[in-house]
């Protein structure tokens, strides 16, 4: 970029923004912006409102106050289908009622790119394979769904959010089920994602690998506060024992900040 | 290959077993016909025997075609959207609405066109009801949805039960035949074939916003689909597809439920091939099981709900086993 170009939009800006569930206001006057090439990590103890945060971001529910934008627009400015393109969520739980082949899961993230009366095409296919291949599961392609393994199922959600192929990724909580050499297998291919121009916001319980992997957090205390910033000054000992009720101390192993419960 | 299933080959194969089973149950019965005064019949000759294939058993098989096929419409948009495989078009109480309609006009001693019209009446006003209830605060989940359908169902089958023990006897089996589903008095049946042809067109369009549906409401939503919109649209399409059916042929079981399955397990869970799958098989399917109740004990008739369980149960369950070794 030459230094006189104007600085593009933000990929997801939020301001003022104030989130009430449950009859309690869980964050109020959170301010964040999130440039493509990003990773935030959204942090907090059970039910201090991470999902609803990520799903207002998401802009799947009003927010109590504020403003959201995706690439400089309100979500009321665009279709949910033209939405839908720009950003991909990545529910926390993954319902499998219906049998269906992982490639006609993984295809299902086609759904916004293809017409109303037209049927997926050889194009979409091969994304999905790709999809699927980078999540490492291509060989399971035409496997029932039903008859996969937790960590699996997640991985096929998550080739479902990478065929979509959105500007911004929000994840609530990607690493469920996943074993520790597929949580950092995929928390890097999302890194990978984002050095490629994307932007990812991720619902993590793990502070360790939110230390590793964000270049921002949000810490919701559960109790209405909020700290959002970067993820190295958000993540301290003190800040961290006051959001989750439980003393931590830091310490650096092999370069990587660690939290350890006292 | 995955994307596509066989449209080309299982659509048009169902039609012709439709077709066969239609030309099967208009030449089957007491005054058996065979394929030349069939053709002389629908051709408009003025015989005795055509006369019996167009007058009174064309009718019933058409209108046992447009039945099936529309309560299997039903029971896979219901499937959908109550992401539930065990529902069938009557889990949410259409069909005891238009019982308790129905059965109140024939206890009362009204004719059967008046019963057929409380029949609808009480389907729409059933349908109106779980609505009205499952919608009052605003929330509209699968899990609501389901539980008041399932009491105003309860709730119509004691009212049910309380104007079979209350009827004049001579009244008891026009009621109970009409409760367990008979196609021998449908007179009207073409316009249910074309609301059948309609329902399906107009479902195809949304065929794949209920594949992201059947996969999730909140992944859904944020695919973009209006998912708000489509659950009301399916609703009351296919709470009007067995409105009709109902009042047409009665409370036939098992076709609603097993047809969808049947097909999703011989093609998969795309509905934009399910749905008009579902209608050709479901169509075939209860004709094969109308022109079967007529035969196997002639010249007594069975009701046909009877002839669905015995042929839909164990090829279902044969399915199954096959496809879950």
């Amino acid at each position: 970029m030459t230094p006189g170009d104007p600085k593009p939009a933000p990929l997801l800006e939020a301001e003022a923004l104030a989130l009430f569930a449950g009859g309690r206001w869980l964050c109020t006057d959170l301010a964040l912006r999130l440039q493509a090439g990003e990773c935030l990590a959204v942090l907090g103890p059970n039910g201090s409102g991470k999902t609803t945060l990520l799903h207002t971001l998401a802009g799947l529910r009003d927010p109590g106050a504020g403003l959201i934008r995706l690439q400089g627009c309100g979500y009321r400015e665009r279709s949910p289908r033209a939405t839908a393109r720009l950003r991909a969520l990545l529910p926390q739980i993954q319902p499998e009622q219906f049998s269906c082949s992982v490639i006609e899961a993984a295809l299902v993230g086609r759904h916004p790119h293809v017409g109303r009366w037209a049927w997926e095409g050889r194009a979409d296919i091969d994304i999905a394979h790709a999809a699927l291949a980078r999540v490492g599961i291509d060989r399971l392609a035409h496997r029932d769904v039903l008859s996969l393994s937790g960590g699996e199922r997640q991985r096929v959600a998550i080739a479902a959010l990478l065929a979509q192929q959105p500007a911004l990724y929000l994840l609530d909580e990607p690493l469920n089920h996943l074993d520790l050499r597929f949580q950092i297998q995929i928390l890097e291919l999302f890194r990978a994602l984002a050095r490629d121009g994307a932007g990812v916001v991720m619902v993590l319980h793990d502070i360790n690998l939110a230390a590793r992997f964000a270049d921002q957090a949000i810490l919701l205390d559960g109790r209405g506060g909020v700290l959002a910033g970067l993820a190295r000054e958000v993540l301290q000992p003190g800040r961290l024992a006051d959001a989750f009720g439980h003393p931590l101390i830091r310490a650096e192993v092999d370069g990587h900040a660690v939290f350890v419960p006292r | 290959m995955a994307a596509r299933p066989p449209v080309v080959v299982v659509l048009p194969a169902l039609l012709v077993a439709g077709l066969a089973a239609l030309a099967w149950a208009l030449v089957s019965g007491e005054a058996r016909a065979d394929w030349s005064s069939l053709l002389a019949a629908l051709g408009g000759s003025a015989s005795f025997d055509a006369t019996v294939i167009r007058e009174l058993r064309l009718p019933r098989a058409v209108a046992a075609y447009a039945g099936g096929g529309l309560l299997a419409v039903a029971g896979a948009l219901m499937q959908v959207l109550l992401r539930n495989p065990l529902a069938d078009p009557y889990v949410l109480g259409v069909s005891g609405g238009a019982a308790v309609g129905a059965l109140g006009a024939l206890s009362i001693g009204l004719s059967t066109v008046v019963a057929d019209a409380a029949a609808f009446t009480g389907a729409l006003a059933a349908m109106l009801l779980v609505f009205g209830l499952a919608r009052g605060d605003g929330s509209w989940t699968q899990t609501r949805l389901l539980l008041t359908g399932v009491i105003v169902a309860a709730g119509c089958g004691a009212v049910v039960t309380l104007m079979l023990s209350m009827a004049h006897d001579a009244r008891v089996h026009s009621m109970l035949f009409w409760l367990m589903g008979d196609a021998s008095a449908a007179g009207r049946p073409w316009p249910a074939l074309g609301l059948l042809a309609l329902a399906v067109l107009a479902c195809l369009p949304l065929a794949r916003d209920l594949n992201v549906l059947a996969r999730g409401d909140l992944g859904a939503r944020a695919l973009g689909v209006a998912v708000d919109r489509l659950r009301v649209a399916i609703y009351v399409l296919a709470s009007l597809l067995t409105a009709t059916a109902v009042t047409m042929i009665g409370t036939v079981g098992f076709v609603g439920l097993i047809v969808p399955h049947l097909v999703r397990l011989a093609i998969g869970n795309d509905q934009r091939v399910l749905l008009p799958a579902s209608a050709l098989a479901g169509g075939a399917l209860l004709v094969l099981a109308d022109t079967a109740a007529r035969l196997v004990l002639s010249p007594l008739q069975l009701p046909v709900g009877v002839l669905t369980a015995l042929i839909g149960v164990p090829v279902f369950l044969f399915l199954l086993a096959r496809h879950y070794r």
